[in-house]
């Protein structure tokens, strides 16, 4: 359902151009729930946001359901039905909850979107979206936001940031539940365990390129042993004995 | 639900006045559907329409331009409409209302001012206003400054406010648009216990200006004052913005200016606050910026325009 073809993306860090993703050739699959993991700064973020048009992408292509989108906007990528629920979701001073989600659904399912992600409805649709909320309610109204509208692929972008374990485990539920309802392809953007064991596939994503992709039982012992190796890096190991991707 | 008196009320707005009249109203004043209490409307320098109630007495002016409103004590969930329209080119109008609200009363002032200018001069309103609130009443204030028409329309406000003890008013001054230029000017004084809360909203476009004075004093014991001010500045418009709020006993007070600023517009915000007593406890902050990129970034996520998603955001910063 999304193809995307020697896509690089460089961003301006000062003067200097960074390359930050490399050749990513992507293919997904309709109805499959992936799990993009990999280690901080590895690019998943930034290849969310090239899906979904936030960055444009230096060079290749991208197809939803066979459709080039690669010089679509935002907006319309928005309307194609490609969703993306933020890591840090913005804080809009004023901007009451249910004027918010009023975008995304009509308003007699305002309550029962609210209700959806744990967030008690007359308590919070008169709310303004800004620092009055903590992190976690600004994801759960994140999630509320994307997952009331109608879409073909979603990607969430860790979905467990700044959510405690409780919660996050209704919100995964939530997710989840989102995608059995069929006609849908999700991608989250996580660390956590418990997603990477959910998911259909996994996607490696190191220093800007796809390192492996593969089922859960293949890909999580590599991770696993590619996090020891890392951290023996880091805690001042000899180079040469670690092999990293 | 209107009652009968509002219904007779809204029948004869409809006949004293025309579209553009009955349009202004309805952005000043929200004034198709009464629900209750007393009105007063002046049009073109004039009062047109003139309404008492039971408990607010509405009387004009014998020494100069405006009105009377006396709110009886003890006068629960009512409210007076005394909104301005002004609909030639080159009036020139000033009016000094006063408002008393009776000890313990619970009401509601929608104030404001409206301009269709249709010609070439210039139309203004200079509105005075001194609002005496009794002890332990309550009053919620609402003034909408609303301007179109080919004219320049000037609109400049003045309240006075003073609070006797225990005292609690919330005061809403919004200028919602069209207004060419405006100097508002607002002073209260609050007694022991008095409680304030001016919420203040302005927009301006084109080559607008604004400027917004506030000087409140916290004269009495327990006395406390939020003073929020949100404006938007868009093309080549300008706005000043200047509240200082003075503690001269063991009071509260808090200032913030939140300001967003686009296309070539300027502001300048310099709250103030001034302490004359050691317990007193005064806080300010001032932000100016333009809209945030990630906001516009999420709101287009939904599917809306660049567009759509400024509109938007304005609309939530300003409502």
């Amino acid at each position: 359902m999304l193809r995307l073809e020697s896509v690089y993306l460089r961003l301006k860090n000062g003067s200097e151009e960074v390359p930050i993703l490399e050749n990513i050739n992507l293919d997904l699959e309709d109805n499959k729930f992936y799990a993009l993991t990999g280690p901080n700064g590895g690019g998943k973020t930034s290849l969310a946001k090239v899906i979904m048009g936030i960055y444009k992408n230096d060079e290749g292509r991208i197809y939803l359901d066979g459709k080039d989108i690669t010089d679509f906007s935002i907006t319309e990528r928005a309307k194609a039905g490609i969703s993306y629920a933020f890591q840090n979701p913005p804080r809009f001073k004023g901007l009451k909850i249910k004027d918010l989600l009023k975008i995304s659904a009509d308003e007699n399912s305002l309550r029962a979107m609210l209700r959806s992600v744990g967030l008690c409805p007359q308590d919070y649709l008169d709310r303004e979206c800004d620092s009055g909320l903590s992190g976690g309610e600004m994801k759960r109204i994140e999630l509320a936001s994307v997952l009331a509208r109608p879409s073909r692929l979603v990607i969430y972008d860790e979905p467990e940031a700044g959510v405690d374990l409780w919660s996050f485990e209704n919100l995964l539920q939530l997710i989840r539940n989102y995608h059995k309802r069929g006609n849908v392809t999700s991608v989250v953007i996580t660390h956590h365990e418990r997603v990477l064991s959910l998911a259909d596939e996994i996607i490696l994503l190191v220093d800007g390129k796809i390192a492996d992709r593969g089922s859960r039982d293949k890909i999580l012992p590599l991770i696993q042993e590619d996090a020891r190796c890392c951290w023996k890096a880091n805690c001042g190991g000899n180079n040469d004995e670690v092999e990293c991707y | 639900m209107q009652d009968a008196a509002g219904r007779q009320i809204a029948e004869v707005i409809m006949m004293k006045l025309n579209a553009i009249e009955n349009e202004l109203l309805k952005n000043i004043a929200d004034l198709h559907n009464i629900p209750s209490g007393a009105v007063n409307i002046r049009k073109n320098g004039e009062g047109i329409i003139r309404h008492s109630s039971a408990n607010i007495e509405v009387r004009p002016k014998t020494d100069k331009p405006g009105i009377d409103v006396i709110i009886a004590p003890g006068t629960k969930n009512e409210a007076v409409h005394i909104p301005v329209l002004i609909t030639l080119s080159g009036l020139v109008d000033v009016v000094y209302n006063t408002i008393i609200v009776g000890e313990g009363a619970d009401v509601t002032v929608i104030a404001g001012c409206g301009i269709h200018n249709p010609g070439s001069k210039k139309s203004q309103h200079d509105g005075i206003h001194e609002i005496i609130i009794k002890k332990g009443a309550k009053m919620r204030y609402i003034e909408k400054h609303y301007g179109e028409g080919s004219g320049e329309r000037i609109l400049n406000p003045q309240t006075i406010v003073t609070m006797e003890e225990n005292s609690i008013a919330e005061m809403e001054l919004v200028q919602i648009k069209g207004v060419s230029s405006t100097i508002r000017d607002t002073k209260a004084q609050l007694a022991e216990g008095a409680s304030l809360i001016i919420t203040e909203r302005l927009l301006t476009h084109q080559d607008q200006q604004a400027v917004s004075n506030m000087t409140i004093e916290l004269n009495g014991k327990n006395s406390n004052t939020k003073v929020v001010s949100r404006s938007v500045a868009r093309d080549n418009s300008s706005q000043i913005f200047h509240p200082i709020v003075i503690a001269r006993a063991d009071s509260k007070g808090h200032v913030e200016c939140d300001s967003i600023i686009m296309d070539h517009g300027k502001i300048s915000s310099t709250p103030a606050i001034t302490a004359e007593h050691p317990d007193a406890q005064l806080t300010h902050e001032a932000a100016i910026g333009k809209i945030a990129e990630e906001q516009l970034l999420k709101l287009m996520t939904l599917g809306l325009s660049e567009e759509e998603a400024e509109d938007i955001i304005l609309r939530g910063f300003l409502e």
